[in-house]
């Protein structure tokens, strides 16, 4: 199966000629960066229709990446369910572990095309940290991360892996030393850098043309999956579950669904200790439209329009803001937004690598969590692909902790 | 700020750092040592285009309390004292979004701000909050990049009053130093283009500095540098004050010479 370029991008409607969907998204930046925006977007709308970049863009999802990545039933997990069949799209055995690889690829050649030598990246759990390091290695850029102190604690085997790539991890400990701050931290460098530095941003947020080119490098699952789906089990499933921190591994999944209106699209933010006690990270089911790193989106925010510290167990979710495009997906009705708690998350961590022996990581438990509660309301024809965005060896040390093992 | 032969000093402070009351103070000893113009900062959890000076007056300033209604709290009482010296607010666009332009435009008029200048809103997200400064009879200042094309320029003019703030380093408020010939160089190119006063700001640390920038645009903007020395004296308000004091007065010597020149 080819990523089928030619599908990539929309129906052509959104975002509009000025990045914006609907209210949402824009280029809310600094002066200084508008420029290198705008080279960024002219070098991108111009390799997405080149043949040569797209070959070499499908090439390396096949041959590095390991794409396709499966559809796979977890019979045992649906039979105990006595509901949906659940099909996993199988993201975490991409390399490197997690979809993230799919857009690091995809920055990294443009970089590459448009002659920059330097890479660098905002992280929260590590994974586009990770994937970004192994795309310098591979294309010998320079590479720095920047992640926040407390991510560094919590998400420590990523860092080791960053370091053994060869990448800089800058660690950040303004604000609340997590994912929003990294990412100030790499606008701040991408600013001081812009003649020599790319910045690959890991989600579909930060100012256009950013939603849209992350968007479009993470479709790939979601063409993956409906046509698997249609060959596999026959039909198109019924619905689709996919965590959302920034948003980037649900737009990936769901894009290539949004004209199948009887397909229901479901995003998971992370409810941390429940969002009525404050400390969560669930910014569509509890937050307000605000402007945030380059973009207007739903955010965490206090009255006076500051932004509020977040939590999740899961560093990858740990965020006050959310794509645009969800935020879009959200007022249109087209996608439906709920939370799922820390101790539902780690159950449902538990369960499927009892069940299925699919260790996942704890941002896709989110997911998982939800199908776990959906599928039984649903009946035994029909079907759920949750979307397994990557895999739990990262996170080992952090559930060591929860349950007080020391490795 | 007309344009004239005296090269004009613009100072900027974070309101509220290191709390809310010594604003006040603050800006009594800008005003009285030589500023033309008072940038307020108003402060953001995320400030993306600041360096880790400002970041960290941000911090201390919404630790001790300071909201958007303090900021303009504190300016109105700086209008009991002084009418003339302009005061200009600088900061992002969320808080001002969270207190509905229309209602933050209103109010900063009535307390006697001057001109309004929003980091992340270039001219292509402008329409909207314009419209309402507009009405409300305040400038909009924009910044104009070291990058920024000549179409670019043209499109601030759409929508910029007061003064022009050209970031004279790529990077954020504290960081590189200023190369003051190329900045003088790229203005020039522009400058027919522009009928608005062009303020030189970023990486503009010294006496020194300023003076070697002073030919180059109609005003110099410090701003981190002044906020360092109120970090430094942050727990002694009256030595912090002295300091501003002769900081200020000879930044404002060294401008005067260099023109003389």
């Amino acid at each position: 199966m080819t990523s089928d370029f030619s599908k990539m991008q929309n129906d052509g409607s959104l975002p509009d000629s000025t990045g914006h969907y609907g209210v949402y998204g824009g280029k809310f930046v600094a002066e200084t960066l508008m420029a290198p925006l705008a080279q960024l977007e002219a070098a991108y709308l111009a390799c997405i229709h080149d043949a040569k970049f797209l070959a070499e863009f499908d090439y390396d999802l096949t041959h590095y990446v390991g794409r396709p990545s499966p559809l796979y039933h977890a019979k045992r997990l649906s039979d105990e369910l006595k509901g949906a069949q659940i099909y996993l799209k199988r993201e975490d055995l991409n390399h490197t572990g997690a979809h993230k690889i799919n857009n690091t690829i995809g920055q990294a050649l443009l970089a590459r095309n448009m002659g920059k030598r330097r890479v660098i990246a905002e992280t929260g759990a590590g994974q586009h940290g990770v994937a970004t390091a192994t795309v310098a290695a591979r294309l010998g850029m320079q590479c720095a991360v920047y992640m926040g102190t407390e991510d560094i604690q919590r998400q420590s085997p990523n860092v080791y892996r960053m370091k053994m790539l060869g990448a800089e991890v800058i660690p950040v400990d303004s604000g609340s030393c997590t994912l929003k701050d990294a990412l100030n931290e790499a606008l701040r460098d991408w600013v001081s850098n812009v003649d020599d530095t790319f910045y690959i941003i890991g989600t579909v947020a930060g100012p256009h043309p950013y939603p849209a080119m992350v968007r479009d490098f993470q479709c790939v699952i979601g063409r993956e999956a409906r046509c698997q789906s249609l060959h596999q089990i026959g039909c198109l499933p019924d619905t689709l579950i996919a965590c959302v921190g920034g948003g980037s591994n649900a737009i990936g999944l769901f894009y290539p669904f949004i004209n199948d209106r009887e397909v229901r699209l479901i995003g998971i933010e992370a409810g941390g200790y429940g969002v009525e006690t404050g400390r969560h990270s669930a910014p569509l089911n509890v937050g307000r439209p605000g402007v945030l790193h380059g973009n207007r989106t739903y955010l965490l925010q206090d009255e006076d329009g500051q932004i509020l510290p977040t939590h999740s167990i899961s560093a990858g979710l740990d965020y006050p803001g959310v794509g645009p495009e969800h935020a879009w997906l959200k007022d249109t009705g087209r996608a439906e937004y709920f939370c799922i708690n820390d101790d539902a998350a780690i159950a449902a961590f538990h369960r499927l690598t009892r069940v299925e022996g699919i260790i996942p990581a704890l941002e896709s438990c989110h997911a998982l969590a939800y199908a776990n509660q959906l599928a039984p309301e649903m009946s035994p024809e029909q079907v759920i692909i949750v979307n397994l965005s990557g895999r739990g060896d990262k996170d080992m040390e952090a559930l060591a902790s929860i349950s007080d093992v020391s490795l | 700020m007309a344009k004239s032969s005296r090269c004009a000093l613009i100072t900027y402070v974070t309101a509220g750092d290191p709390e809310p009351d010594a604003t006040l103070s603050i800006m009594r000893s800008l005003a009285a040592s030589g500023a033309d113009v008072i940038e307020l900062g108003m402060p953001f959890s995320d400030p993306m285009a600041d360096g880790p000076i400002i970041q960290r007056a941000s911090e201390r300033a919404l630790k001790s309390g300071t909201t958007l209604i303090s900021v303009l709290d504190t300016v109105q009482k700086f209008r009991e004292e002084d009418l003339t010296i302009p005061v200009v607010l600088m900061g992002y666009l969320n808080p001002i979004e969270a207190m509905g332009y229309a209602n933050f435009v209103e109010k900063a008029a009535a307390v006697g701000v001057d001109g309004v200048l929003i980091v992340d809103v270039p001219p292509e997200e402008a329409d909207e909050i314009n419209t309402q400064l507009v009405t409300g009879g305040l400038d909009q200042i924009f910044l104009v990049a070291p990058n920024s094309s000549l179409e670019r320029i043209e499109n601030v003019c759409k929508f910029a009053s007061g003064f022009v703030y050209y970031v004279s380093v790529k990077g954020v408020t504290g960081g590189k130093s200023v190369d003051a010939e190329e900045v003088g160089a790229h203005i020039q190119q522009f400058r027919q283009r522009l009928s608005l006063p062009i303020g030189v700001g970023f990486g503009i640390k010294s006496p020194e500095s300023a003076g070697a920038i002073a030919g180059a645009g109609d005003a110099v903007i410090v701003g981190s540098a002044i906020v360092e020395i109120i970090e430094e004296h942050r727990l002694d308000l009256a030595v912090m004050q002295q300091r501003i004091e002769s900081f200020v007065t000879q930044l404002r010597l060294a401008l005067d010479s260099a023109r003389m020149v």
